[in-house]
């Protein structure tokens, strides 16, 4: 397949990898910010061909991961009711809330539906005008313009049996909470290409001259990952802290203007909570004014649940890149990709799912690209 | 649900550039995707998708780049050996 394969080959990525240890004298932390990125990375191999002076950390880029339990249980209390059509993006479906998820409710006779775009559940919505059609809106920049145009739509259409449990996140503030904590070992980062096809990389300048750490754009293939980890490290190596693009096939500097445009319509930023990691200010998106007609936790008048994470669960120090998965008493033998303490394992972009499906019987192989796809 | 990949325009149909949807061809699989947010895509073009939306056009040239570095660093690593 044109642009996928060619960025797989397995000789360029030993070229590249020889590159970085060529450049590398210094031990260096970099952390890629995208799940995406950490699912490569682990199935892949590619932190095996680096150097080891080099730690990459795996950072909280699962929107999967970072949806916080309460709203998980909210989800879970309005996919219950008996006419609500509860629509999500499949990985959501097991992700555990308190007590249960929502494929267990699916399976008492919830009405829980699968959709591969938010504009299904529009479809669904006006195919369905005696139910009430909720969609699960979770995801970064990435998927915000998917979910405003689904609203947008649903707008012009008039219906009324259309709302959104909404728990969006954005990247940039998450970095800056990341390099404004005291424990931060982050030296550089792999920002995720497909947020900055949506939203450009202008927001990136002030944290690099705030922070003083270089920030490349980078594409999802190994060939990707591995030049954005050779531009950091000639940075990080010669001093300079920049903002760079590696992934300039798919991704400009002021990003996608109409996509922005529409999400700005249709959402305003408000403060939201990270499953592990707390609260940042200014992270979130939730509906703006003239849309919260089609805020469903509204509309649903859902309790404000009080959770507790198990115990024994260490996400939060995971997201945060100060601990491996492999590091977590609990991995691999009581949390498990069928039964998740924690929602790091549950998503294939959680770094303990990634971890657990290619690192479990650990001996590290040679990189053979194909083989472990 | 990150997962964006690119696919190649194979049909475009409606005309109101809000609700333009594209036939898109996954190595072989076709699926729908709304064009909306790239109203210059042209049949042929590729695309990033991302939850049945096209999110960015790939650029050809662009794409060509990182191909070109690595082969420059092999003429150069040639000429080091070369003057040893
Ligand atoms: S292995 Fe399970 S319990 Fe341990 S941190 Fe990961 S999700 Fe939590």
């Amino acid at each position: 397949m044109k642009y996928l394969d060619e960025y797989r080959d397995g000789d360029l990525a030993q070229k590249l990898a020889a590159e970085i240890h060529r450049v590398t004298t210094k031990p260096w932390t970099i952390m890629e910010v995208c799940g995406g990125q950490t699912h490569a990375i682990v199935k892949f191999g590619i932190d095996e061909l680096l150097p080891q002076k080099i730690t990459l950390i795996h950072g909280p880029g699962c929107p999967v991961c970072v949806t916080p339990l309460e709203v998980i249980d909210q989800a879970l209390e309005i996919a219950a009711r008996p006419e609500v059509i509860f629509t999500s993006f499949g990985d959501m479906l097991r992700v555990p809330g308190s007590t249960t998820d929502l494929l267990s409710v699916k399976a008492t006779g919830g009405d829980v539906r699968i959709v591969y775009s938010p504009l299904d559940a529009v479809k669904i919505a006006a195919e369905n005008p005696a139910r009430e059609v909720v969609f699960f809106g979770v995801g970064f920049e990435t998927t915000a313009p998917a979910t405003a145009m689904a609203v947008y739509q649903a707008a012009q259409k008039g219906l009324k049996n259309f709302s959104l449990l909404i728990s969006h996140v954005l990247v940039p503030p998450a970095i800056e909470a990341l390099m404004s904590s005291p424990n931060c070992r982050v030296q550089a980062f792999l920002a995720a290409g497909h947020v900055c096809a949506v939203m450009g990389y202008e927001e990136y300048f002030p944290l690099v001259k705030t922070y003083r750490v270089p920030i490349v754009v980078t594409g999802f293939e190994p060939l990707d990952i591995l030049h954005g980890i050779l531009l950091t490290v000639q940075q990080l190596e010669s001093g300079r802290a920049e903002v760079e693009n590696q992934y300039v096939r798919a991704v400009s500097r002021g990003g996608n203007q109409p996509a922005q445009d529409l999400v700005k319509k249709v959402f305003k930023v408000v403060p939201r909570k990270w499953r592990g990691i707390g609260e940042i200010a200014q992270s979130g998106l939730g509906l703006s004014e003239n849309y919260a007609a089609f805020d469903a936790a509204r509309k649903f008048k859902v309790t404000d649940h009080h959770v507790e994470e198990p115990a024994e669960c260490i996400a939060g120090l995971i997201l945060q890149g100060q601990k491996k998965p492999h590091e977590c008493p609990a991995f691999g033998t009581r949390c498990t990709p069928e039964h998740p303490f924690g929602a790091t394992m549950v998503s294939s972009e959680g770094a303990c799912a990634a971890y657990y499906r290619y690192r479990r019987h650990a001996a590290a192989q040679p990189w053979r690209p194909h083989e472990r796809a | 649900m990150c997962l964006a990949i690119p696919g190649k325009v194979v049909s475009i149909s409606g005309d109101d550039p809000l609700v333009r949807m594209g036939r898109i061809n996954f190595s072989g699989i076709i699926k729908e995707a709304s064009l909306a947010y790239v109203p210059e895509v042209q049949i042929g073009d590729y695309v990033i998708v991302h939850v049945g939306f096209a999110l960015s056009k790939v650029d050809e040239a662009e794409a060509q780049k990182i191909f070109e570095y690595l082969k420059q660093m092999d003429e150069l690593g040639d000429l080091k050996e070369g003057a040893t």
